[in-house]
């Protein structure tokens, strides 16, 4: 239920706001490829890639940077 | 009772200082002014320790406004016209934040051509805003009408900022004997406030007035529509109480010799003394003419209108307002929302004269149902 007002009376709520809901396209790192060079974990915007090279799908909206910088084409935009 | 003869600028004023709000952020603005002057000089003199802002606009003037409403404290302001118009994004902020401001507007026209008489445009145009908008027809009625509105404002189940109107000039800065009620019966009528569903306190940490994406926005604007339209319950209440404790009645509307009428007028604010005249004229030569004044505009009152003007079988809407290529307001609203034929009818715009001779024109044409909007006392020559 929306509180009145829409206050927000918990601290951390921007967490439950899983912005991967706006993403239309969706990148797919092949961890054959990486060369663990950390430009993806660098540009991503959203700090959406950790130190493993793992992807946070529910925060990650899609713009495609760490597609872009990665220097192997290790990551693909697909369609969702 | 000890009556004064004050202006409703005045009585506006009095009515701050019986309610006594912490924070008063205003910028001046004619015709509203006098109002803010006469606030500056009860904070100068000490009669209320409210914390007064002299603020650099009136976008300013009612951001500082919902900013103190958000601390938890009451607040009040004022402005009217291109003020109005330039608080027009906060308006709707205040309202959907569910800040219990009260703010008096003097009804001034919207430029251009630049104006600084009456009508009711401004006002009218913030109708959908979410605040609840009362229109007094005197002084008295705006000094009663402010404490109401605080009352009702400020209640948990509605929770969101009431503007009261009072007509540029005509009653902004003409004088009518006013009772300024004792400080006792209106702390019976109007308890502190006391907010509890949003605040800032560093005890209580909490967010207002953030993003909010699709998932939660239609609610929260429901939640409104629930609150504006349950309102009317509790201005019932208040108004019972207010007449209990001031013996002055008021309603959402008021009905003058309208019960038995073939002809009714139905109008806001200022122009229903005129009106009321112009009725006993027509009673005096045997016609069944009425008057119904709409008193609360929003929340609507639309049973209460409808009850009153079903059995005319004329009815003229008079609107110090134009929503362009539709009609007046107040006309349209009636018409869409009940069973009834009523003829609309544009006056008084940008302090043009209204005149007995003009109602009565009018009360002829209702007469004739016509859907087309007619425009009265327009200078023929200069069309």
């Amino acid at each position: 239920m929306v509180s009145i007002g829409a206050a927000v009376k918990e601290p951390g709520s921007t967490r439950k706001n899983k912005t991967g809901s706006w993403r239309t396209f969706k990148p797919i790192l092949d961890k054959e490829k990486c060369i663990e060079c950390e430009n993806c974990i660098m540009f991503c915007p959203e700090g959406c890639i950790n130190k493993d090279y793992d992807i946070d799908y529910d925060y990650c909206k899609g713009c495609g940077i760490c597609a872009e910088e990665c220097p192997v084409k290790a990551i693909k935009m697909e369609r969702e | 009772m000890v009556l004064k003869v004050m202006s409703a600028n005045q009585a506006i004023a009095e009515a701050v200082k019986l309610a006594n709000p912490n924070v008063i952020p205003v910028y001046p603005i004619t015709p509203q002014t006098t109002i803010s002057e006469y606030l500056a000089k009860f904070v100068a003199d000490g009669d209320i320790s409210a914390e007064y802002i002299r603020v650099e606009s009136e976008h300013s003037a009612i951001s500082a406004a919902l900013g103190a409403s958000g601390t938890g404290v009451r607040v009040f302001t004022a402005t009217s016209s291109q003020g109005l118009a330039l608080m027009h994004e906060i308006i709707f902020a205040a309202a959907g934040l569910r800040a219990p401001i009260v703010m008096a507007d003097a009804n001034r026209a919207l430029s251009a051509p630049l104006s600084i008489w009456n009508d009711q445009q401004d006002s009218i145009s913030e109708r959908d805003s979410g605040w609840m908008q009362v229109y007094a027809e005197n002084g008295q009625e705006a000094l009663d009408s402010i404490l109401i509105a605080y009352r009702v404002s400020e209640d948990h189940s509605v929770l969101l900022p009431s503007m009261v109107c009072i007509d540029g000039f005509i009653l902004t800065h003409t004088v009518d004997p006013v009772d300024v009620p004792g400080k006792g019966d209106v702390d019976k009528f109007l308890p502190p406030y006391k907010p509890d569903h949003a605040y800032l306190d560093p005890k209580r940490p909490m967010s207002i007035g953030t993003f909010t994406d699709p998932n939660y926005y239609m609610e929260a604007r429901h939640d409104m529509e629930l609150a504006l339209v349950g309102a009317k319950d509790v201005i019932a209440k208040a108004n019972a109480e207010f007449a209990e404790i001031f013996g002055r009645t008021y309603d959402f509307i008021e009905k003058y010799r309208s019960d038995d009428a073939d002809t009714i007028i139905v109008a806001m604010g200022s122009i229903c003394s005129t009106i009321k005249d112009v009725v006993d004229e027509h009673r005096d030569n045997g016609e069944k003419v009425g008057l119904v004044r709409v008193r609360v505009f929003r929340p609507f009152p639309t049973k209460e209108i409808y009850e009153a003007i079903k059995g005319a079988s004329n009815i003229g809407v008079l609107d110090k307002n134009i929503s362009f290529s539709v009609g007046g307001v107040l006309h349209n609203e009636i018409n869409a929302k009940m069973d009834v034929k009523a003829n609309g009818f544009i006056v008084g715009l940008g302090g043009r004269d209204i005149k007995p001779t003009h109602i009565s024109e009018i009360i002829e044409k209702t007469k004739n149902t016509t859907k087309t909007t007619q425009w009265i006392g327009l200078n023929k020559e200069e069309l």
